[in-house]
């Protein structure tokens, strides 16, 4: 022990030195950061911090504290774990740590990296027991009166989870300010709690009771104990396995939920790829086995646009819709003049030509832009998760794109039935001879649908980018889903399209934790193969004279 | 005299007959007796590779019939075709005995590799040529029979039964990628030594393999024409021209598909049986949709509904294949879709149907 002292105490005796050079520029060059910026009750807290009074230290706590500026929780927080710095060059305050001759710094504020520095360029601020405990005491009641009821929510948790002795003394007083219903539920648990392990009979009944319904990790482990300590009561006990069974059935309802979640998220990916074949194959039967090639063109489009605009990720993905639009439908519409035109009446050809189409889309989308896969980002609002309790959590990029489809489809549902167009296209549809006979130019309302349905599975494109690899396969990973969930739908049907999506990404994810993803990937397509023995015209089949072929 | 019967008004058959015939003699004679440094040598991969084509065109027969002939566009023939070579695969497997890298007698190295203690039941049989062999047409004949009794009694057709066939080998893809299906997953079945004794790298034994698949191509071309000259062949050709009628007739219109697609099922399980000892491997990608869809392009390009023109494409479509993939392998693709457009908007009878026009022209 004795050589590292003397160590350290030489090493104040160097510091005494460079503190005195510290505080002297400190003294000439405040005037300058004074005119920067209004002195707040921290500066004088700072300047406290430097002092090497203990005193003058609590002093400075109880004022950082006080000041309810967001800085002061991680700046006692690394206090307390004694990795607090002043840089002396600078004059802030760092979080440091020891890398043999040298400190890493990072940032109190967002934990950023500012780099290293040799040792003589910071000093460690010092604390002893009284400090820490002093901090400790603050950090406690700061984030349990922080302004942010989530901060708040959060202390609250992390007391439940740490499970002391004064958790329920800690909470009473608490729980009678508490305005917020989530923060006040929590305390409300952790007051149970509290009375559950140390309360009268009578109190530990009611508190199971109360506890009866929650999904916190510690309530359950404390029930759990109850239940199988063979030296509590045994009514005590028969409740809390009560309890118990009814948090696992909330816990299961939750799992239910999720896979319900997943299956939907599931469902919408299959709707937003099937819905422009719902135009071009259900509406006007054509065959398109390009239409994977079209969505492929439009993550592609995706990918080009936040090329173009680094930087503005979110922006770039909003653009790249109404974009990926363009370019899939004008495609689709070069397809329709070019190939498609002429095969009408002739399914199985209209079928291998396009898939020849599909062929060279792959191709060319590998020799211009690359084989690989290509890196489509996420903007920040995509990523993370909504966070419903402990056990329940939705993705926001499932979410959105969930959101998507069903905008998408609305607005598909729309235009067939609200626009000109639709009514033309609807029209072509069921009597194309009649329809012209009534002015309609059956041509170009081809073309404008097959356009249409293209230029949904581009926006399909876009939604898949977010979701899944981007590269030249792409599509072909979903055009026999994309026929599998029109033809069960019902040709000639959006709605169809809709209900068989969802119905069959749900059956998808249901089965998916008995059968594995992929024999469940097996089990929905023969179910569908043998669906369509049974009714040859899918879920919804069209009716009335139109259905005739 | 039957062979003259089948063939009396078939000058294309006879032709192609001809040539198949030149070719299995000839062949097998420049690849053994003439030495390797004459120009007149055919070496053991063209010999190979001839032989991969005949095996090719065989299964386009059998895609032509229920195409060309009953106008069902099947796109899960390529399944059928994968499920003969694997059957054909399983008895190469059991072959090997304990020369495999783990030396196990009784398991192939990927049961081993996976741990698995003991021959899967659907295994056992497959040491014996003529159990494996009955497998090659056993397996193949029933799925298409089950899977059309269930189809056409619904009447399912055209795109429908298009979609369904190609969701059918999709399904087959994603299962036999599945290790615990017990037929060696993503790698398949390979590392092939012998078959019925005789060294499957030989000269003499690819020679063997060469001579099989020209006799079961020019069989299966016989049986296919033998039935479309019969009543049934007739029958079949009503139903792709006019089905609602000949049901109406009082044909039963299921039946007569139910037995084409089950024979076409099954020359595809032959074609893919004599396929695999001649390329030494079979894995799931021989399942994969594009496949199956690629083999109607042949069909497609030689001309449907004529036999030897489905024979004729799978030659030049792979003849292709082969050249460009080597030579510009950005290009086949390319090359590929536009020979899928360009035979679909131009030439609706394909190369025959050229041919056939220059005829009648002069």
């Amino acid at each position: 022990m004795r050589p590292v002292l003397a160590n350290e105490q030489h090493r104040h005796g160097s510091r005494a030195l460079g503190f005195l050079v510290a505080l002297c520029l400190l003294l000439t060059m405040s005037a300058a950061v004074y005119a920067q910026q209004s002195p707040g009750p921290l500066d004088e807290a700072y300047q406290l911090l430097i002092s090497k009074s203990l005193k003058d230290k609590q002093k400075a706590v109880t004022l950082i504290a006080e000041s309810g500026d967001p800085i002061s929780e991680p700046l006692l927080r690394t206090l307390m774990e004694g990795d607090l710095y002043y840089e002396e060059a600078a004059q802030r305050f760092v979080a440091g740590e020891r890398r043999g001759k040298e400190y890493a710094l990072r940032a109190l504020s967002d934990g950023s990296e500012l780099g290293t520095v040799p040792r003589k360029a910071v000093s460690k601020v010092r604390t002893n027991n009284a400090v820490r405990k002093q901090i400790r005491e603050v950090l406690a009641t700061l984030t349990l009166k922080s302004a942010d009821p989530d901060v708040r929510l959060r202390a609250v948790n992390e007391l439940i989870d740490a499970n002391n002795d004064n958790l329920g003394a800690v909470m009473r007083p608490l729980l009678e300010t508490e305005n917020n219903a989530k923060v006040s539920a929590a305390l409300q648990t952790g007051i149970a709690l509290s009375e559950l392990q140390h309360g009268e009979a009578q109190q530990r009944l009611e508190a199971i009771d109360s506890l009866s319904g929650s999904l916190n990790q510690t309530v359950r482990n404390t029930l759990r104990r109850i239940a199988d300590n063979e030296s509590e009561a045994p009514e005590l006990r028969t409740a809390a396995a009560d309890a118990l069974q009814s948090i696992a059935g909330r816990i299961e309802f939750y799992g239910h939920l999720e896979t319900l979640f997943f299956g939907l998220s599931l469902g919408s990916v299959l709707v937003l790829a099937a819905i422009g074949l719902a135009i071009t194959f259900g509406v006007m039967g054509v065959i398109n086995m390009a239409h994977g090639e079209l969505i492929m063109l439009g993550a592609y489009t995706t990918y080009l646009i936040q090329q173009a605009m680094p930087g503005a990720t979110g922006w770039s993905l909003l653009l790249a819709i109404p974009a990926a639009f363009m370019v899939s439908g004008a495609v689709g519409i070069l397809i329709e003049r070019g190939i498609i035109r002429f095969l009408y009446g002739r399914p199985l050809e209209t079928l291998l030509a396009t898939f020849g189409v599909s062929l060279i889309l792959q191709q060319l989308v590998r020799t211009l832009i690359s084989p690989q896969n290509v890196p489509v980002s996420n903007p920040s609002w995509m990523s993370g998760s909504w966070q419903i309790n402990s056990v329940l959590s939705l993705t926001y990029n499932r979410l959105y794109i969930f959101i998507f489809c069903l905008i998408v489809f609305t607005a598909l549902y729309l235009i067939l039935r609200k626009t000109r167009l639709g009514l033309q296209v609807r029209a072509v549809s069921q009597n194309r001879a009649m329809a012209r006979a009534m002015g309609v130019r059956s041509a170009r309302v081809d073309a404008m649908t097959f356009g249409l349905g293209a230029g949904i599975a581009g926006v399909a494109g876009v939604a898949l980018s977010q979701l899944t690899n981007v590269g030249p396969n792409l599509g072909q990973a979903y055009i026999i889903d994309s026929f599998m969930v029109v033809v069960f739908g019902g040709v000639g049907n959006l709605f169809g399209t809709l209900v068989a999506g969802l119905s069959l990404g749900v059956a998808n994810k249901v089965m998916e934790p008995w059968a594995g993803a992929v024999l469940a990937k097996i089990l929905v397509l023969v179910f569908i193969i043998l669906f369509i023995q049974k009714r040859p015209r899918g879920l919804f089949p069209q009716k009335g004279r139109a259905a005739g072929n | 005299m039957l062979i003259s019967r089948i063939l009396k008004n078939d000058r294309g058959g006879q032709v192609f007959l001809a040539i198949l015939t030149l070719v299995t003699i000839l062949v097998p004679v420049l690849n053994l007796a003439v030495p390797a440094d004459s120009p007149l040598h055919v070496s053991t991969y063209t010999l190979t590779l001839l032989g991969k084509y005949l095996t090719y065109a065989l299964l386009a027969v059998a895609v032509d019939l229920v195409w060309g002939y009953l106008g069902i566009l099947s796109l899960g023939h390529g399944a059928f075709f994968a499920l003969g070579g694997y059957a054909m695969g399983m008895y190469l497997m059991r072959q090997i005995g304990d020369r495999g890298v783990y030396g196990n007698p009784d398991l192939p190295d990927f049961m081993v590799f996976l741990n698995w203690q003991e021959l899967p039941w659907f295994w056992q049989g497959f040491d014996m040529f003529w159990f494996a062999m009955l497998m090659v047409m056993l397996v193949p004949g029933l799925l298409a029979f089950v899977f059309g009794w269930l189809a056409f009694r619904s009447r399912v057709t055209g795109v429908y039964l298009s979609i369904i066939t190609q969701a059918l080998t999709y399904a087959l893809l994603l299962a036999f990628y599945r290790n615990e299906m017990g037929f060696g997953g993503n790698n398949g079945l390979t590392d092939f030594k012998d078959i019925l004794g005789f060294n499957l790298q030989a000269d003499s034994t690819r020679v063997g393999l060469f001579i099989a698949s020209a006799v079961a191509l020019a069989l299966g071309y016989l049986a296919c024409r033998y039935i479309m000259n019969s009543r049934l062949g007739r029958v079949a050709v009503a139903i792709r021209d006019a089905e609602d009628r000949t049901r109406f007739i009082g044909y039963r219109v299921e039946h007569v598909k139910l037995w084409i697609f089950t024979f076409s099922a099954i020359l595809a399980g032959i074609a893919g049986a004599l396929y695999v000892p001649q390329v030494g491997i079979i894995n799931p990608g021989e399942f994969s949709p594009l496949n199956s869809i690629e083999l109607v392009v042949w069909v497609a390009v030689g001309g449907r509904a004529t036999l030897y023109g489905a024979v004729l494409g799978a030659i030049v479509v792979n003849y292709g294949k082969t050249y460009f993939t080597a030579a510009l392998p950005d290009f086949w693709l390319f090359a590929l879709g536009a020979l899928f457009i360009l035979v679909t908007l131009l030439l609706p009878h394909g190369i025959v149907g050229l041919l056939r026009k220059k005829e009648k022209v002069q």
